[in-house]
């Protein structure tokens, strides 16, 4: 038998940025093809595309956009993390970059949210 | 005892233990005599002296040079023997357990085996020429590669990165912090030659390029090596050499 | 796969990341100046008809997104699902050439549309 299940065991920060890096990924991942297709109306002409635009234009689908919007900063950030991890001479902490990185996709929602308003 | 070694008081602290084998087990509680600033070792090598003699757990050294009394202290991989009760448990419980992911022998002690045996399949050991040297080699200890290995040349062996891995125990075939690192103090060794092979064998999804870069290992590392970035050294030059079509 | 193959993949998630850094940057920067006062179909399309740079762009962009994004979803079906083997690069791969033809049928869209 591990020793994992009565060693459980305290995680840092790494594993969370990890975490909204893999799901915020998924999440982006999922919704390209919807993207790609709904832009893909144009080649119908402006009508279709403006056809989809009303369609999108309620609550529910404005809190989704503001959503991915969030996490694609937040992939954005996350990635720009890794890199640095993997490519630069980094210093030994870098909670930094994950404090800028949270800071910087929680200020392009409030950015993208207050436009909405 | 004198009275100035008393000066800190003395108090009962309740201490659990895992105590079990490979089969299961559970915590035992103990109610021990301690210091804040006794080391968790002496707690636990107390247990044993006047509780319960058959309590096993490993030692050596006791100053923190062999790297064998690596136990789960309170949630986080640490040596036990540079460890102060004050500064893990402050007035609270103490909770010992044996180290993450590797397989309890009995109690506190783990089989280290499986954690060694991939020191050797990430080819973690000095491949020299078979003859003698014709001449010694001269390696500056200023230039960059000699650098890298000095940067996690330090390592023990003691098995707390390993436990400290989240991805060591998502994938039991992963390499891991220490076996990488010491494969990558050799890619950095310009005496040695198996620069080629040890990039296949730590090349791929149990090697360095399963890595996600959470940086336990470096959170964790009592001698403040750095593992993951000795690992994405690992994960350029695997890639330099996939590119070139060397491995 | 081999070791090769899976530094190459790493490497080819890495290099789209780098171009995708820049380009994410810029679409966020797009998406908060064109949200402002609502979308429409006639606002994109004046910014996007015929334009050369938003054209290159856009197809640069839809490349390095059907890299990175199958190549990631890979990872995840390895290390969450324990799908493996040649049934899993074969989908890969297809989900990397569909995302393209769908982006750049979108691109091709808002371009000429």
């Amino acid at each position: 038998m591990s020793a994992v299940g009565f060693a459980a065991r305290r995680r840092g920060a790494g594993v969370w940025a990890f975490l909204v890096h893999r799901l915020s990924g998924l999440a982006l991942a999922l919704f390209l093809p919807l993207h790609f297709w709904a832009l893909g109306q144009a080649i119908q002409g402006e009508a279709a595309l403006d056809g989809f635009l009303r369609w999108a234009d309620r609550p529910l689908v404005k809190l989704a956009e503001w959503a991915l919007v969030v996490l694609l900063a937040a992939h954005l950030a996350g990635g720009l993390r890794l890199l640095a991890v993997e490519f630069l001479p980094w210093s030994d902490r870098q909670k930094t970059w994950i404090a800028l990185g949270a800071g910087f996709s929680l200020l392009a929602g409030l950015v993208f949210l207050l436009n909405l308003l | 005892m004198t009275q100035a070694q008393d000066s800190e008081p003395e108090s009962l602290r309740t201490v659990q233990v895992w105590r079990g084998d490979a089969t299961g087990g559970a915590f035992a509680e103990y109610r021990v005599p301690a210091r804040p600033r006794q080391t968790i070792l002496d707690l636990v090598t107390w247990i044993q002296r006047h509780i319960d003699p058959g309590l096993s757990y490993r030692y050596a050294c006791r100053v923190g040079m062999c790297g064998t009394c690596a136990m789960t202290v309170n949630g986080r991989p640490r040596w036990t023997c540079r460890t102060l009760l004050g500064t893990v448990a402050g007035e609270g419980t103490l909770r010992i357990a044996p180290l993450a992911h590797l397989p309890v022998i009995k109690d506190l002690a783990c089989d280290m085996a499986a954690f060694f045996d991939k020191w050797r399949r990430a080819e973690g050991r000095f491949h020299g020429i078979d003859s003698v040297e014709p001449e010694i080699a001269v390696v500056s200890p200023s230039s960059p590669e000699r650098q890298a290995a000095d940067a996690g040349i330090e390592c023990i062996g003691c098995g707390v990165c390993y436990a400290a891995c989240d991805v060591v125990g998502w994938n039991p075939e992963y390499l891991g912090p220490a076996a990488l690192n010491r494969a990558w103090t050799l890619a950095n060794d310009v005496r040695d030659r198996a620069g080629v092979a040890r990039l296949k064998a730590v090349a791929g999804d149990a090697g360095c390029h399963a890595c996600h870069s959470h940086q336990s290992c470096a959170d964790h590392c009592p001698k403040h090596l750095n593992p993951t970035r000795g690992i994405a050294g690992l994960k350029r030059l695997a890639a330099r050499a996939a590119l070139k079509g060397e491995i | 796969m081999t070791g090769r193959a899976e530094a190459l993949l790493w490497l080819a998630q890495r290099a789209s990341a780098a171009v995708l850094g820049f380009c994410v940057l810029v679409h966020l920067a797009t998406i908060v100046l064109a949200v402002q006062g609502g979308l429409s179909a006639a606002e994109i399309l004046a910014r996007t008809q015929a334009s050369l740079a938003w054209a290159a762009f856009y197809a640069v962009f839809v490349l390095a997104v059907a890299v990175h994004a199958p190549i990631g979803l890979r990872t995840i079906a390895r290390e969450w699902l324990g799908w493996r083997g040649r049934s899993l690069e074969l989908t890969t791969l297809a989900a990397g050439i569909a995302l393209a033809i769908l982006g750049w049928r979108a691109v091709a869209g808002v371009v000429l549309g």
